[in-house]
């Protein structure tokens, strides 16, 4: 069953609206936090709550805020990570446009939570509707008096910045957004230090989804108890599912952690369409080995008329694309890998390519700052692990053992 | 000049977001971007006489980010999702009807200026694949007669003077 719980008011007109929000008990989390919790306090709900971050690491929320050291006199950062771009991944996008609040709200608690009085958005930049809804929404917030100084009569002041990025994937990685809002190229940093200690402006930073920000004023209100009750016990409350690719009903479907993939696919998606079989499964966005894991939950399905080849094609041509360049196994290793596997994939491929595939792999695979690396070559070593006779087949014939001819309608 | 008055006023009202100007490179670049259509070294000159820093800091960022063509576009610029999600439901066949619509290559600019076409990564619409993102809007879902209907109505509305907007 989808449990709708960040998807509740989804399909609610004017949702975005702040009128609309507020009578769905908006802004309420954010009043009570404020007037009634420590940030302390705040920090020990959202650990007890089992949140864990909804990008694509997981890394628990609650433990990450925690790591904000208490006695520094520097000024702290709260981000919201809206900057999607894991291909087959369209989530937070649907939350910026139907439910803009819930996210304002989720980063203000969580601004409160590290001691943070400047917040920013960063929405990719292709994002024009979301990132215009966002500040939309900010605006209404600054309006209504939950946002700016001395909010609620709190004495607390919070300011909230929506910047738009410049179509990098990199940028999703936090440390490679961080540059990126510094006004630089967005290239990864070295940990440690953590953003925790040194992030934006080598100040104390926290930076979180925004899907993982829209799920905490739902704790707030309804308790860590409630949200854990949902999910399983390692991996509690729900998170939205992209569907999409070869897949009757595409679409965002949020379900609680734990839900068996089968139940996504064929009773919401309403399995593979036009009597064809399913080949394959891209379980977590396009940087996760076939068949997996979570990652961003960004569920592609492949039909037994795709040439693995062809798709390994597409995915690597969009690492070696959003490749920064700053680290040389990547930088080069992406480039190498994108030549070999279009070499294949147009019947030119010669034997011994598939091992060279492999080695450029082992050589890239932990040998890079950021995680980009390791999601181009996750999903290429899966493939070559599960349908290596169809890559040897490309070798042997010179051709695909089925040709990917996709034609829209 | 190549940024105008209200470009200007844009980008003075974003530095003030920021505690370090620097910051506010991108914002300016969007907003150049979104006026001239394409960003280029004169562009790079005049952000950093507004923002007060040296010229090379926006060449060099600007020149990291792919969204932001570094030379001149037609009036609507087309960008196909070619990634995986959009891929699998016929991309390259929606790149192929756009060619053979507006007669014109992948990379190329139509003769009357009008359009010009590409293809781009993830645009994250990939539950309503296959997309296409023209200027600041997204179209999705698309089928041969909604890519019909959007460029009729693209070519109308540049005949009419009127901007199109998301």
């Amino acid at each position: 069953m989808e449990k709708k719980v960040l998807f509740k008011y989804i399909d609610f007109p004017e949702q975005a609206n702040i009128n609309i929000y507020l009578s769905h008990g908006g802004y309420q989390a954010w009043e009570k936090t404020l007037k009634n919790m420590s940030p302390a306090a705040v920090i020990d709900e959202i650990k007890k709550s089992g949140l864990r971050g909804r990008g694509g690491a997981g890394f628990p929320t609650g433990l990450k805020w925690s790591f904000v050291p208490k006695d520094n006199s520097k000024p702290r950062y709260l981000i919201g990570n809206a900057d999607e771009s894991e291909p087959g991944t369209c989530k937070d996008r649907v939350l910026m446009e139907h439910d803009p609040h819930a996210i304002v709200e989720g980063m203000a608690i969580a601004a409160f939570a590290i001691g943070s009085h400047q917040a920013f958005c960063y929405v990719r930049g292709e994002f024009v509707r979301p990132a215009h809804l966002m500040e939309k929404a900010i605006e209404e917030a600054y309006a209504k008096g939950f946002l700016g100084n001395d909010i609620l009569g709190t004495g607390y002041n919070l300011n909230m910045t929506v910047h738009t990025g410049g179509g990098a994937y990199i940028c999703g990685e936090e440390t490679a957004l961080l540059n990126s809002l510094e006004g630089k190229r967005g290239m990864s940093r070295l940990r440690p230090p953590f953003p925790a200690i040194e992030g934006l402006y080598l100040c104390p930073t926290v930076v979180n989804n925004v899907e993982t920000l829209a799920a905490v004023p739902l704790i707030i209100n309804n308790g860590a108890e409630w949200y854990a009750s949902m999910g399983t016990d390692k991996s509690k409350g729900t998170k939205i599912f992209s569907l999409s690719g070869h897949i009757k009903r595409p679409g965002n479907y949020e379900l609680e952690l734990g839900t068996p993939l089968s139940y996504l696919i064929n009773d919401l998606g309403g399995g593979v369409p036009d009597g064809h079989n399913m080949k394959a499964i891209i379980p977590g966005g396009s940087s996760t080995p076939f068949g997996s894991m979570l990652g961003s939950g960004a569920v592609i399905v492949i039909n037994d008329q795709t040439c693995m080849v062809w798709v390994i094609e597409r995915l690597i041509h969009f690492y070696r694309h959003e490749s920064c360049g700053e680290c040389t196994p990547c930088r080069e290793g992406t480039a190498w890998l994108e030549q070999l596997i279009e070499r294949l994939e147009k019947g030119k491929g010669r034997p011994g390519d598939l091992e060279k595939i492999d080695s450029i792999c082992d050589n890239i695979l932990g040998r890079t700052i950021c995680p980009l690396g390791d999601a181009a070559v996750m999903p290429i070593q899966s493939a070559l692990k599960l349908f290596r006779e169809e890559f040897q087949y490309h070798i042997d014939n010179k051709r695909c053992l089925v040709k990917s001819e996709f034609v829209f309608k | 000049m190549i940024l105008n008055d209200i470009s200007i006023a844009k980008i003075r009202q974003k530095m003030i977001c920021y505690t370090v100007r620097k910051s506010a490179i991108l914002p300016a670049l969007t907003v150049a971007c979104r006026q001239v259509g394409h960003l280029n070294n004169e562009i790079y000159r005049e952000i950093s006489v507004i923002l007060e820093i040296p010229y090379l800091e926006v060449a060099e960022a600007a020149s990291f980010y792919t969204m932001f063509p570094k030379k001149p576009v037609g009036r609507h610029l087309i960008q196909v999702c070619h990634n995986i999600s959009c891929a699998l439901l016929g991309a390259d066949s929606l790149i192929s009807y756009l060619e053979e619509k507006l007669g014109i290559k992948k990379g190329e600019t139509s003769p009357d200026n009008l359009f010009t076409l590409i293809s781009v990564e993830c645009l994250g619409s990939c539950t309503s694949a296959p997309m296409i993102q023209i200027d600041d809007k997204y179209y999705e879902l698309l089928t041969r007669e909604k890519i019909d209907r959007i460029l009729d109505d693209l070519k109308e509305s540049s005949l009419n003077g009127k901007e199109s907007s998301f």
